[in-house]
């Protein structure tokens, strides 16, 4: 299965991820050879078989709605890159 | 041309448990930035989330008063994009498999039933707020956000409905019955101007049956932006349509200043959500008995007690409406009822007097400082004679202010009237023995003379005298 | 005496028995670390203030005739994909540098509680993605059985760090393998939990429905008494098994007589290195010599393993590590931005590594709108199918064996440039992970001088067993795991 620019560059998008010329490029070889030996896969007849999203047979798994103290307010900003009175600054959305 | 207005609505709700969906912050309000919050709501590196128990169970709640059917088995999925309001940069929901789906709310519009589908309720978690900070006046785009996530994982019920409202006056009818079933079952705070319950709506004009083209109308923050925005939509659709020009699959943002419809722009390019199941969180199935019991604590829902009231009462369309459309003020009026007073005067004096006081001193009807049993007392007051109903506003005033009870008020400030025969008619006979000039006018069959007379009873009585019983005495004595 | 090379249940005896002090112990230890860092570099970051500090407290807690814990004053390495409170946690990513948490790994509160000393945060690959340590933004890791080669990983620190005698044992976290293939390549003991036997809460999420935290040790004895302090239900963690985890160490009997092994034919004999499968045959009549019977089985879905991990995997990772945007920690890209969208897109490009942006970049198109059903979906569904060709073995076999990783380790750079091959590395233990099973690595021998591991598998909680086997083998196969790294 052979993949595009296009489609790297669709990826990258919605992934978030800047990508050079060079990267596109290298990415949409290796991408494409992992998809094409993932192929073997598509053979697989796989009529009436449930997907597993987990092996464990666990269900019904909650809490008490009980509230806890929060984070002191020193430590939510003090990993952040850039902070302004206790709240994230980011550059404007457009 | 035949045109038909098509409109679906998509509310989100917030729950009011107290923590959040996925981790134990407090779910209050407002606050400093990021005080509610900690590294599970954060979305800290090797956190994870564990589902809130209340939370389903409000869900399940309303997706039974909603009649809804309760998934057996649903499960949670991941809702991948990037926004900066979002700590994980996925949001956890409900994709194809919702905890509930598949119902109906009817609503009533001047006696036309109109029932709405309900394709699906479920259960996510709220995003986070980002204020923006505009410093327009520089030359450099100095313009940022700020990111708060105390809002960020407050529990989400998103409710859809099928495109099943024919008018923005069904669609308004609806989300005040929709608000006012979430506030009877008591699991939202139903604030939209706060954002805990959120409206956005899809309208389309179908023209002689054929389907049109869906457009998608977003920040309606109140009931009347939702019915002029959607009214504002209806018109410039079905004008375009006239036109014959082509309508474009989009989504609007209602703009309430300028009270019209504009493109949302964003640079974004079309999201691709990456649905995918959550790992981190394990399927629900919900105990029949725990449903069993989740359904034993539906309250009489908001349309029934309408029909209720109505039949009853005998209240009115308006009035019946009115009072219950919140839970708070209906279950005021039946413990005034409880008084043994008359329930459609009672009514009255709430729907009337009583909620523009409310309004006016911005206090919730739970906290009135008038008691049923008050408003009771001064409804027998009247139906008694013992004061008049313009007396009577006025005492309901004062009872409202200081929170005294009306006969207190009306006995200290000696108001009541004086409806006793025998002490009337010796007032009677006072004023004709000291005006025997228009006594005789009256007995000459003068109007005015009347008029006099009764003036003099009421100067002699301060006011008090009962009107009609006054009247009817001087009448009886001088014809 | 040698303390560096002693297990910890030995050291813990020591200090239990007043012969050694932790404070010694710990001192022992950050010698080693002094000498051989500079030629393996198994650490990200070394705790010595801090665990010379908690050895003293520990020490004088001893001394007053508290109870500081069952493993008190044992030093311990965590590999730095858990949470550690106060202590910087990378990741092996430039994206964590000098990140902070706010919080303990369920699992790091376990091991605080049972008494141990925090000794450092081992390297990684980076998001643990990786077979080889070789992506660890703060450079590779080196096998100390051969300096040019790689220890296997991801949890290639941890490996290295137990092998070079700089940790009695530690804690590594397994996706694909990444216990037990540097376990293998090391020559030490390691062992993937059944999935939901081990808390996740902490441990920073590369594939969420795959990862386990497990124990990396110089013994097997060693591997059940770590499993006991970090088994058992964590109410933080949504797929925690809510049962008591039983008490390992004491069901260590070596009594194995009359156990059927099954060996994986799919797993042991195409693509197998020679030498790796002449210990691997020699290991098999050493179990056949302790009564197990052994036969060859066939479990054909697991041809198609390897396709589906490396569509599953990336696809929780692209969303596992969306977080990572400048925004709340982490790095930031210096590009000064006036547009959100960039300083997401430049942020994340400069801040992961070349295989963490090749995983999200296939996850994200394993997930997107149209090939959805194709990929994920369908990879999902062949899960399916390995957990029922398992499910079918353990109807005539007690446990599944095969050779723990196709090669000895491989050299330095020999695989970087070629993803598919470097992938390769994890085929005999993806299937593991995609039943969620347990499976054990155990050195075996070495072959031209460098370790050789030996896989068990076993059903789900099967772990008293699968170590059993293993711990009756470990008696006759007699290896010491001691490189001659000096």
């Amino acid at each position: 299965m052979a993949i595009s620019i296009e489609d790297v560059e669709h990826v990258a998008r919605l992934a978030r991820l800047a990508l050079s010329e060079d990267e596109k490029e290298t990415f949409r070889r290796q991408l494409s050879d992992v998809l094409e030996h993932a192929r073997v896969i598509s053979e697989v007849d796989t009529e009436g078989v449930e997907p597993t999203s987990h092996t464990l047979p666990l269900v019904n798994v909650f809490r008490d709605d009980v509230a806890r103290p929060s984070l002191p307010t020193e430590e939510v900003t003090s990993n952040a890159p850039w902070a302004a009175d206790g709240a994230f600054r980011v550059p404007r959305i457009v | 041309m035949e045109f038909e207005t098509i409109i679906g609505l998509e509310i989100h709700a917030e729950l009011n448990t107290a923590s959040k969906m996925f981790c134990g912050c407090p779910t209050a309000f407002g606050g400093a930035p990021n005080t509610s919050t900690c590294p599970i709501c954060l979305g800290h590196p090797g956190v994870l989330p564990v589902a809130n128990r209340e939370a389903v169970a409000d869900t399940i709640l309303l997706g039974l008063a909603l009649n809804c059917k309760i998934t057996p088995r649903s499960i949670f999925h991941r809702k991948n994009y990037f926004y900066p309001d979002m700590p994980k940069n996925f949001q956890i929901s409900q994709y194809d498999i919702p905890l509930t789906a598949d119902g109906w709310l009817e609503v009533e519009m001047e006696g036309n039933n109109r029932r709405v589908g309900i394709t699906r309720v479920h259960l996510e978690e709220d995003t986070g707020k980002s204020v923006h900070i505009g410093e327009s006046g520089r030359i450099h785009g100095a313009d940022f956000s700020l990111e708060d996530f105390n809002r960020a994982g407050i529990p989400l019920a998103e409710i859809v409905t099928e495109p099943d409202l024919r008018s923005p006056e069904e669609a308004r009818a609806f989300m005040q019955l929709l608000r006012a079933t979430l506030e009877y079952l008591q699991i939202s705070d139903c604030k939209m101007e706060e954002g805990s319950l959120r409206c956005d709506a899809n309208i389309s004009i179908a023209v002689d049956g054929a389907m049109g083209t869906k457009v998608e109308i977003k920040n309606m923050n109140s009931f009347r932006s939702l019915f002029r925005a959607l009214s504002y939509e209806d018109e410039r659709q079905r004008f375009a349509i006239k036109q014959g020009e082509t309508l474009v699959q989009e989504t609007r943002h209602w703009d309430d200043a300028a009270g019209v419809t504009h493109p949302l722009r964003s640079k974004e390019e079309a999201f691709d959500y990456r649905y995918f199941p959550e790992p981190d969180l394990v399927p629900i199935e919900p105990d029949p008995a725990w449903v069993e019991e989740l359904r034993g604590r539906l309250p009489e829902l908001p349309m029934e007690r309408l029909r209720r009231f109505r039949e009853q009462y005998g209240l009115s369309d308006e009035i019946a409406v009115m009072l219950t459309s919140e839970k708070a003020l209906a279950d005021y009026f039946e413990r005034a009822v409880e008084t043994g007073q008359d329930p459609v005067e009672l009514a009255k004096w709430i729907a009337g007097d009583l909620v523009a006081l409310l309004k006016d001193a911005v206090v919730p009807i739970q906290s009135c400082p008038l008691e049923p049993r008050g408003l009771g007392e001064l409804v027998a007051l009247v139906a008694q004679k013992v004061i008049s109903g313009k007396m009577a506003k006025e005492v309901l005033k004062e009872a409202f202010d200081t929170g005294k009870g009306p006969k207190e008020i009306v006995e200290a400030k000696g108001l009541s009237q004086i409806a006793d025969a025998g002490e009337l008619d010796a007032v009677v006979d006072e004023v004709i023995a000291a005006n025997p000039e228009a006594a005789e006018d009256m007995r000459g069959g003068k109007e005015q003379a009347l008029k006099f007379l009764m003036g003099q009873v009421m100067k002699k009585t301060r006011g008090q005298a009962n009107p009609e019983m006054a009247s009817d005495l001087i009448k009886k004595k001088l014809t | 005496m040698d303390l560096t090379f002693s297990g910890a249940l030995e050291i813990a005896g020591l200090i239990k028995n007043k012969e050694i002090t932790s404070v010694e112990a710990v001192e022992a230890f950050l010698a080693r670390i002094d000498a051989v860092e500079p030629d393996v570099h198994s650490y990200i970051n070394v705790s010595a203030d801090i665990a010379r500090e908690r050895a003293a407290a520990i020490d004088s807690r001893l001394s007053a005739g508290d109870d500081a814990g069952a493993f008190a004053g044992v030093p311990l390495a965590i590999k730095d994909v858990l949470s550690t409170r106060g202590f910087p946690t990378t990741c092996g990513s430039r994206m964590l540098e000098g990140f902070v948490p706010a919080y303990d790994a369920t699992v790091v509160e376990r091991v605080n509680d049972a008494g141990t000393v925090m000794l450092g945060k081992a390297n990684m690959d980076e998001f643990a993605m990786g077979s080889s340590t070789e992506n660890s933004y703060f450079g590779p890791t080196r096998n100390p059985w051969d300096l040019e080669r790689v220890p296997g990983g991801s949890s290639g620190g941890s490996a290295a760090a137990v092998a070079a005698g700089e940790a009695p044992w530690a804690l590594g976290s397994d996706t694909g393998g990444s216990i037990r293939q540097p376990a293998a390549l090391c020559g030490i003991v390691g062992l993937k939990p059944t999935y939901g036997l081990v808390s996740r809460y902490g441990l920073v999420a590369f594939a969420s429905s795959l990862d386990q935290v497990g124990p990396m040790t110089r013994s097997v004895g060693d591997c059940a008494a770590l499993l006991g302090l970090i088994a058992g239900h964590d109410p933080c963690d949504s797929t925690s098994i809510d049962e008591p985890a039983p008490d390992y160490l004491t069901g260590l009997d070596g009594e194995v007589k009359g156990m059927k092994a099954g060996i994986v034919k799919e797993l042991s004999s195409d693509g197998i290195e020679p030498g790796v499968l002449e210990r691997f045959n020699a290991t098999v009549k050493a179990l056949e010599g302790l009564g197990v019977s052994c036969e060859e089985v066939s479990l054909p879905s697991f041809e198609y393993g390897l396709s589906a991990y490396y569509l599953i995997a990336p696809a929780e990772a692209s969303s596992n590590l969306a977080r990572f945007d400048g925004v709340r920690y982490g790095y930031r890209t210096d590009l000064e931005s006036d547009d959100i969208w960039e300083m997401y897109d430049e942020t994340r490009a400069a801040g992961f590594g070349g295989e963490v942006k090749r995983r999200i970049m296939l996850g994200t198109y394993a997930l997107s709108a149209g090939y959805y059903d194709a990929y994920y979906a369908q990879a999902q569904k062949i899960r399916t199918l390995i957990v029922r060709d398992y499910g079918r073995a353990w109807d005539s076999f007690d446990v599944l064996v095969s050779p723990t990783s196709p090669s000895t380790a491989f050299k330095l750079g020999e695989k970087m440039d070629d993803p598919l091959t470097m992938y390769l590395s994890d085929i005999c233990t993806i299937p593991v992970n995609l039943a969620g099973i347990p499976a054990l690595s155990l050195p075996c021998g070495l072959a031209e001088g460098l370790p050789v591991g030996f896989q068990v598998m076993g059903p789900p909680l099967s772990e008293a067993k699968i170590m059993n086997v293993a711990y009756a083998l470990e008696g006759v196969l007699g290896f010491e795991p001691r490189p001659p790294l000096d």
